[in-house]
């Protein structure tokens, strides 16, 4: 996918240094081991960790992927895979960050407590192009469910990225584009 | 009488799900183009064009164009003199059997994403079919079947809105709120959107117009000359808005507003606004 500008590369996991980098407005486009996760997920993710308990991944400077991809056709490792409404994760969220979540990939607006929890634990939130599960795709080299089958496309997958593009949505330094757009 | 095989109605109902699915339609391509000529954000003319490109993917490909491939929405026209030839096996099966066992076979034949939960507030079970489909039949006279097929999106249909007015409100009241909800949609419906409006009906059937109205094709005017000069104002108004292509800014909103009207209530002026994002997957196909 062309950029207006030259985006930045970025590879998981996110580190503290490259998160402070990150400005609301900035594309990106991301490499390395992301994990797909959606609402029924997240549920399940949170009351782990309100019981105390370990998740099924490394949650140290990962991103989540808000996706439910659509099976793969032979030949290709994931169907159509964009972006789902970040919005539905929010009551999630600073709990996944507090524990060292540091990037998150959706589209449409965050709530203001996630947007504070991004301040406060130092992490940022992406949006991928809602709507262009075909194209963004082919950014997915390899996908595979790690926990929660029984879930269908709801499942958690441990997804790898080669060069996703995405837009800095909202930074650790509490801006949002969507902010920035309605200011003018 | 005229019959139609049972089957036939199955495969019709599948490969326009997988059709829709995987290829966006005309209608929207060519206004997509126009809308190109006219923006003015850079940034936004980068993602309408990304949105060509994706489409152009998911033909090539043979994916669908978004992963949310939807609730299957069936509107068919049966006519009157149409009767339904199931097979023995199938003993009394009718056009709605056929249609929903349509609408399975293209999430497993088209490799849809299953995105039915099976009841709403308890366990929320994913019935793994993409079924039931939601149909909307009517009869109409004469010997053919018409089947519309919409594939409609989670983010979309989420931000839609029900009303009830006074009888008496005026009809820039109602368009202020018909703008107001496309605002409220946001980045998050994935615009641009066409905005399908139901003015008029009882409650629930102000719903089903403005669901209806996503169906008119895109680019074509309200035969009233009343209704059509308020589609003019309201797309003019939501561009307005600024939230353009993603709700990252730009004149590109909407890609078109329909209205569908009915009689209704002397005491009532209901009105719907269904949005749909710009995978404004839709096809049709007569028997
Ligand atoms: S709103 Fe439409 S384009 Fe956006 S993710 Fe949902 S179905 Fe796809």
């Amino acid at each position: 996918m062309e950029q207006e500008t030259a985006s930045i590369k970025l590879s998981t996991p996110l580190t503290d240094q490259q998160i402070s980098s990150l400005r609301a407005g900035a594309w990106v486009t991301l490499s390395g081991v992301v994990y797909a996760a959606r609402d029924q997920a997240h549920r399940r993710l949170a009351a782990l960790l309100e019981k105390g308990q370990p998740l099924p991944f490394d949650v140290q400077g990962a991103v989540i992927y808000y996706v439910g991809p659509t099976p793969p056709p032979p030949g290709r490792v994931i169907g159509s895979a964009g972006p789902t409404t970040a919005g539905r994760m929010d009551a999630f969220t600073p709990l996944l960050l507090k524990a060292g979540l540091k990037g998150t990939i959706g589209k449409g607006c965050r709530s203001r407590q996630v947007q504070e929890a991004l301040v406060q634990y130092r992490a940022v939130h992406f949006s991928a192009m809602g709507g262009f599960g075909a194209l963004l795709s082919r950014h997915i080299v390899d996908s595979r469910p790690i926990a929660y089958e029984d879930l269908g496309p709801e499942a958690v997958r441990r997804l790898v990225f080669r060069d996703f593009p995405a837009i800095v949505a909202y930074d650790c330094y509490g801006s949002s584009i969507y902010e920035q757009r309605s200011k003018g | 009488m005229r019959s139609i095989a049972f089957d036939s109605i199955v495969r019709t109902t599948a490969d326009l799900c997988i059709q829709a699915a995987y290829e966006l339609p005309e209608d929207i391509s060519a206004a997509v183009r126009k809308a190109l000529q006219t923006e003015s954000s850079p940034r936004a003319r980068l993602i309408l064009q990304q949105l060509l490109e994706n489409a152009a993917v998911a033909a090539h490909e043979r994916i669908p164009i978004c992963q949310d491939t939807g609730l299957t929405v069936v509107f068919a026209e049966a006519g009157s003199e149409v009767r339904i030839a199931a097979p023995p096996e199938k003993g009394s099966a009718t056009l709605m059997d056929a249609i929903q066992e349509g609408a399975a076979l293209a999430c497993k034949e088209g490799l849809l994403r299953a995105s039915v939960a099976a009841e709403p507030l308890n366990k929320r079970l994913n019935t793994n079919t993409n079924t039931p489909a939601f149909v909307h039949l009517s009869i109409v006279p004469g010997e053919r079947l018409r089947l519309s097929v919409l594939l409609k999106g989670g983010g979309c249909e989420n931000k839609s809105r029900f009303e009830m007015f006074n009888p008496t409100e005026s009809p820039q009241t109602v368009c202020r709120w018909i703008v107001q909800t496309v605002q409220d949609a946001g980045p998050n419906a994935c615009p641009p959107f066409v905005v399908g409006v139901g003015l008029g009906g009882d409650f629930e059937w102000c719903c089903l117009l403005s669901k209806k109205a996503l169906l008119r094709p895109v680019g074509s005017t309200h035969p009233d000359p009343f209704y059509a000069s308020l589609e003019e104002t309201l797309l003019k108004d939501i561009h307005a808005l600024g939230l353009g292509p993603q709700g990252l800014g730009g004149d590109t909103t909407a890609l078109a507003v329909h209205i569908e009207t009915a009689p209704c209530h002397i005491a009532s002026l209901p009105a719907a606004v269904n949005i749909d994002c710009h995978a404004h997957r839709h096809k049709t196909a007569v028997l």
